[in-house]
């Protein structure tokens, strides 16, 4: 009941709040505001409640591992393919709900101050209630068909959210780009159920898992070749995780979904439905585990991924797309960690990341509210002494990130980079250099964030810097609770996730084989490789010291030193441009081609418009046909007789 | 059985009491004094009241004399379920256009008393045509039905189309009935009987291919008889008879003689030349596929909505043959039905037609119909509806009668003549849908006189509720259809 309730609340809400969307009447009526209010009251009470039972269900299957699952109906029953509405709940999932609902109620809080001046307050509640709810099935599917629906739910919430200003061009763009790229990932998703259930002839996970052992050794013929089933179904399934999470190459909408407002970024595209790439492939660890392809794959896609984004995140200016940018590279962190097959480091990472992510973001919303609305940090600083709590928070959050301890970060990077080094393994060496290297990187951007957006002087004009406040109650208290949890959770869940008591805090939701000892040998890595990240995470920033606060002119030169290198870094790659290269225009090219060519012309020219001329035309004919003449008649009659014999005789005696 | 045995009466029961009020009718309106407009409009009604009353009382004595088949006047007249079956159908499409043309007969200054009685005979013609049993008899009945139907296709004596129509169908008709009769003789000496049953022994012991000689006697039976359903290319006079004539007559032209026709169009194909089924069947795909491709096509530039009409029942005509064409009993109750969802679609359209009167003038033009459903929504919805169901457009009746024809044609495997019959019907749709688009959304012109004669209304009700409604209860018409095509093929 307890655990029906925490994710059909949410729906609830979203559907009231839905109701109430339509029940506004002016902009700036005392019932709009009324509405406005209630709608904000409605969907933050029920995913605070959510949150609370999420805890109790946490408590009870997380702690005392009583994990289960809830039959709620038959979806569909067809012949062999059963599939059920069901919520799976075991420690995985648990653990997700955690996050997913408290960092979605502390949005939901924060939204109240931080849209309090949109025409469209219950629409935006709305889309955040039925995300979480998305989220939450997501989460609890039992089968791959209800992970798709949630899956597809998220995405459709995202794209509703990223475009929720659907009058702004860019933001619309930035919705259908996350759309589109994300299309890429759900078609592998999707074949990859269908390679699933054609290996398994069932999408039912607890099945799948008992039987996966059996079918280690399944090969499947494709296009005549034999491929290793199990290696392909995985492929596929990260594909879609590939693009859900924006892993390298199908990463290029999430920078571009920072136009959505501030709540969505943090919620979204920081600590939940990013991260369902890396929940999906933690849950089918059981069948990850039989092929070392595709985990040799997930962890180069991971560890490159980690390091691209850093090299980016360093050049960026605008605030938003540095964090963006920060959130594609940590989630490289984890993809490597699942990787390594320490499942259980890169979901500690995913819970840590998602309480620091979402913290950085909320923290960075606070501080264009108090820029008014200016998100460019080349025109900020200086204002650390005018919005003195939001700087310290972002402190924290930054200090999570770069892996300081005894913040969050800290715990969960250690672990995974660990992990990496302790796989012993030539790709697992790469991630942890790599991921080292990341760290270096992370820690100098978020710092360079820091002061370029707190320290020095004030770049912005004075009309702006009179205006800078510190952010009201309602958005600094969800940012505090984020503060603790970014402080707090590593150093909590340290012995839980990855620690002593792990084996029974996961209970059989993760599996483990015994040939992949990464995890195991993580505790007993050289102490050089210990301190390694916090070595680096120092170093990266005194650099930013130096170059943001000490020689401010320095970055300047660097960059105009090394051109290549910082164009390269700066425009993020050219993965845009290439893109735009080889598929956006040639589509639309193709696109306005087969439109006005093959439908306008050829379709409809053959098709639509040139059958009705011809019937027409025919038409006319046939008509003419009937001249009035009796004599004419009569000869008709007699050609048909004739026509007739002629035509039996043909055809018949030949 | 020898010839002077005295025959059994019972079946051809109907058949007499038709031909003894006939005579009566005659006598009573020959006698009787018409000499003013006055009187001979009173004469006319008397008469018209008095025929359909008799339509109505053989439709009773046909379904009391009804039973397993049966034949009398040695082999030459037959009655089974399938005759019952036809007969009823035309009984109540005769029935149904005479109720309807007393107002456009007052109207026309044609009430004379000789339209009720020729019709009455033309219907006697047919019924004798749906139990003819033999080549004799059949072309008797034709003849019976065919001359009346001459004369009152010029039943407009003064003016100029109605005469021409009449004089048309005249010679052409002479033409065909010259051709059913040369290929009776061909067939006559090829096989040496008339009689249907001996015909079908005949075909049925002889072994391998036909002589060609008989199949050219059958292609000109063919002709004469596609002629009076009036299949391409045996359908020229059609438009131009159904345009020029009276438009009671048109109606009468449209429905009754078109089911009397096919029915001896299936039952002389399935019966005498059954076992020649393979050689006909191809002819009558050429003609079936003719009929449905002409009569979509040619429908469309017409503007008069009589003439549409005609082309419309040559299509229909078309649909009805595929059914034949497939030849088994899935095949023939298609045909059934649809021929009897086509009777009341055709009467319920031509009452709407007769409604289109301005001035005390009758208009044919589709262009008339402007606007209709702003001055006469009811009748607007009434004809949308005939329309609707012509095109085939679910749920209205129209669209099972395709629907059957189609399930026959694939479950015998035509796919060809599926396929064209729905691209047809697909082209056909545009010119009733059309008459549609002209009743609703063209810029009204004068609205038509009131009031509409109550037998139209009432005729139009009941027809459109049929038509309508066919969908929740078929089973009287599928469950009759059926044992009438059951009887045909087993008989």
């Amino acid at each position: 009941m307890i655990i029906k309730a925490v994710v059909f609340l949410p729906l609830f809400a979203a559907i009231i709040a839905g109701i109430l969307a339509f029940m506004r009447h002016g902009n700036d009526s005392e019932s709009s505001r009324r509405v406005d209010t209630m709608s904000q009251w409605i969907t933050s009470g029920g995913l605070l409640l959510s949150a609370v039972f999420a805890t109790l269900v946490f408590i009870d299957v997380g702690l005392n591992g009583n994990a289960r699952t809830i039959h709620l109906f038959t979806w569909i029953d067809s012949g062999s393919f059963d599939v059920a509405w069901a919520l799976k709940v075991d420690t995985l999932t648990a653990v997700m709900m955690i996050v997913v609902t408290y960092v979605s109620a502390m949005v939901h809080v924060y939204s109240i101050g931080y849209m309090h001046h949109d025409h469209h307050v219950p629409r935006f509640m709305c889309y955040l209630s039925l995300f979480t709810f998305f989220m939450l099935t997501l989460i609890t599917a039992d089968n791959l068909v209800q992970m798709f629906f949630g899956w597809e739910g998220v995405g459709l919430c995202s794209y509703l959210l990223i475009g929720f200003w659907y009058h702004k061009p860019s933001a619309n763009a930035a919705a259908i780009k996350a759309f589109v790229v994300n299309r890429v990932g759900d078609f592998g998703f999707a074949l990859g159920i269908f390679a699933v259930y054609m290996i398994f002839d069932t999408v039912h996970l607890d099945t799948i898992f008992a039987t996966a052992p059996e079918k280690a050794d399944t090969m499947l013929v494709v296009f005549g070749y034999e491929f290793h089933a199990l290696t392909i179904a995985c492929l596929l399934l990260f594909v879609g995780a590939m693009g859900k999470s924006a892993q390298l190459g199908l990463h290029t909408w999430l920078p571009d979904a920072m136009e959505g407002p501030t709540p969505v970024s943090a919620l979204i595209h920081a600590a939940t439905m990013v991260t369902a790439g890396v929940f999906m492939v933690a849950r089918l660890s059981p069948i990850f585990e039989y092929s070392d392809l595709a985990l040799t794959v997930v962890t180069i896609v991971g560890a490159s991924t980690a390091i691209f984004a850093a090299t980016i995140a360093c050049t960026q200016n605008d605030i938003k797309r540095v964090i963006a940018y920060s959130t594609c590279s940590q989630l490289g962190y984890m993809f490597f960690a699942l990787g390594v097959s320490a499942y259980s480091a890169g979901i500690f990472h995913l819970m840590t990341h998602g309480f620091f992510k979402a913290l950085l973001f909320l923290g960075a919303g606070s501080v264009i509210h108090a820029m008014s609305d200016e998100q460019d940090m080349r025109k900020m600083g200086g204002i650390w002494k005018l919005i003195p709590v939001t700087y310290g928070l972002m402190w924290i959050g930054n200090l999570a990130l770069a892996g300081i301890p005894p913040f969050a970060g800290y715990y969960s990077k250690d672990i995974v980079l660990e992990a990496a080094y302790g796989a012993h393994t030539g790709v697992g060496s790469y991630a942890f250099y790599m991921g080292l290297l990341a760290a270096l990187l992370t820690a100098f951007y978020s710092w360079r964030l820091l002061f370029m957006t707190f320290h020095g002087s004030p770049r912005a004009d004075e009309k702006v810097m009179a205006h800078v406040h510190e952010s009201p109650k309602v958005i600094l208290f969800p940012l505090m609770f984020l503060a603790t949890g970014a402080v707090l959770s590593g150093w909590a869940g340290y012995s839980y996730f990855v620690g002593e008591g792990a084996v029974e805090f996961w209970g059989n939701s993760l599996l483990i084989l015994d040939s992949h000892p990464a995890l195991e040998n993580a505790h007993h890595v050289p102490m050089l490789v210990k301190y390694a990240p916090l070595i680096v995470g120092v170093i990266g920033i005194g650099l930013a010291y130096v170059l943001y606060i000490k020689r401010p002119d320095l970055p300047g030169k660097i960059a105009a030193s090394i051109p290549t290198i910082y164009a390269i870094s700066f425009n993020k790659w050219y993965f845009d441009e290439l893109y735009d290269r080889i598929f956006v225009r040639p589509a639309f090219y193709l696109g306005r081609n087969l439109w006005k060519v093959g439908d306008g012309t050829l379709i409809d020219g053959l098709g639509p418009d040139g059958i009705s001329s011809a019937v027409r035309i025919m038409a006319r004919r046939a008509a003419a046909l009937q001249t009035g003449y009796l004599y004419h008649y009569a000869f008709a009659m007699l050609c048909g007789a004739v026509v007739l014999v002629s035509w039996y005789l043909f055809s018949n005696v030949g | 059985m020898p010839m002077s045995e005295f025959p059994n009466l019972i079946p051809a029961m109907p058949e007499i009491f038709l031909s003894i009020t006939i005579m009566v009718l005659l006598m009573v309106g020959v006698f009787q004094n018409s000499d003013t407009v006055e009187t001979s409009v009173r004469v006319n009604r008397q008469i018209l009241s008095l025929s359909v009353i008799a339509l109505i009382v053989t439709g009773f004595l046909v379904l009391s004399v009804s039973g397993p088949t049966i034949t009398t006047f040695n082999d030459l007249f037959i009655l089974d379920p399938f005759a019952t079956f036809s007969k009823i159908l035309v009984l109540i499409g005769a029935a149904l256009t005479l109720y309807i043309s007393r107002s456009y007969l007052e109207l026309h200054q044609m009430a004379r008393f000789e339209f009720g009685v020729l019709a009455l005979c033309a219907t006697l013609g047919m019924m004798m045509m749906i139990s003819a049993n033999d080549l004799m008899s059949l072309y008797v009945g034709l003849e019976i039905q065919s001359l009346s139907l001459y004369v009152i296709a010029a039943f407009r004596r003064d003016d100029l189309r109605s005469t021409e129509a009449g004089l048309k169908y005249f010679v052409l008709g002479a033409l065909a009935s010259g051709m059913l009769l040369y290929g009776s003789s061909l067939v006559y000496g090829f096989a040496g009987s008339t009689s249907f049953a001996v015909l079908a022994d005949t075909f049925a012991q002889s072994d391998g291919a036909p002589a060609v000689g008989v199949i050219i006697g059958i292609v000109f039976i063919l002709a004469g008889l596609a002629f009076k359903v009036s299949a391409v290319p045996f359908h020229m006079w059609t438009p131009d008879v159904y345009e020029g004539a009276p438009t009671p007559v048109t109606a009468f032209f449209a429905v009754a003689p078109k089911v009397a026709a096919i029915a001896l169009f299936m039952r002389v194909m399935v019966g005498p030349f059954g076992e020649l089924d393979d050689q006909w069947q191809q002819i009558v795909w050429l003609v079936a596929i003719a009929s449905m491709v002409l009569g979509s096509l040619a429908a469309i530039n017409q503007t008069n909505i009589k003439r549409m009409m005609a082309y419309s029942s040559i299509g229909h005509i078309g649909f009805a043959l595929i059914g034949l064409c497939i030849g088994n009993q899935a095949g023939i109750q298609s045909v059934l039905v649809y021929m009897g969802i086509y009777v009341f679609m055709t009467v319920g359209t031509f009452a709407c037609i007769l409604c289109m009167r301005r001035g005390d003038r009758m208009v044919e033009d589709i262009s008339e119909l402007a606007g209709l459903s702003k001055s006469r929504p009811l009748l607007a919805l009434a004809l949308t509806i005939f329309m609707f169901s012509m095109a085939g457009i679910p749920p209205l009746a129209g669209f099972f009668g395709k629907l059957y024809i189609f399930l026959a044609a694939i479950d015998a495997e035509l796919y060809g003549l599926a396929i064209i019959g729905v691209l047809s019907s697909v082209v056909g749709s545009f010119y009733y849908l059309r008459i549609v688009k002209v009743v609703y959304f063209d810029e009204p012109g004068d609205a038509f006189d009131q009031p509409i004669p109550k037998s139209i209304v009432t005729v139009l009700v009941g027809t459109t509720v049929l038509v309508v409604f066919f969908i929740f209860y078929p089973a009287p018409l599928l469950d009759s259809a059926a044992a009438a095509a059951a009887s045909l093929i087993g008989g």
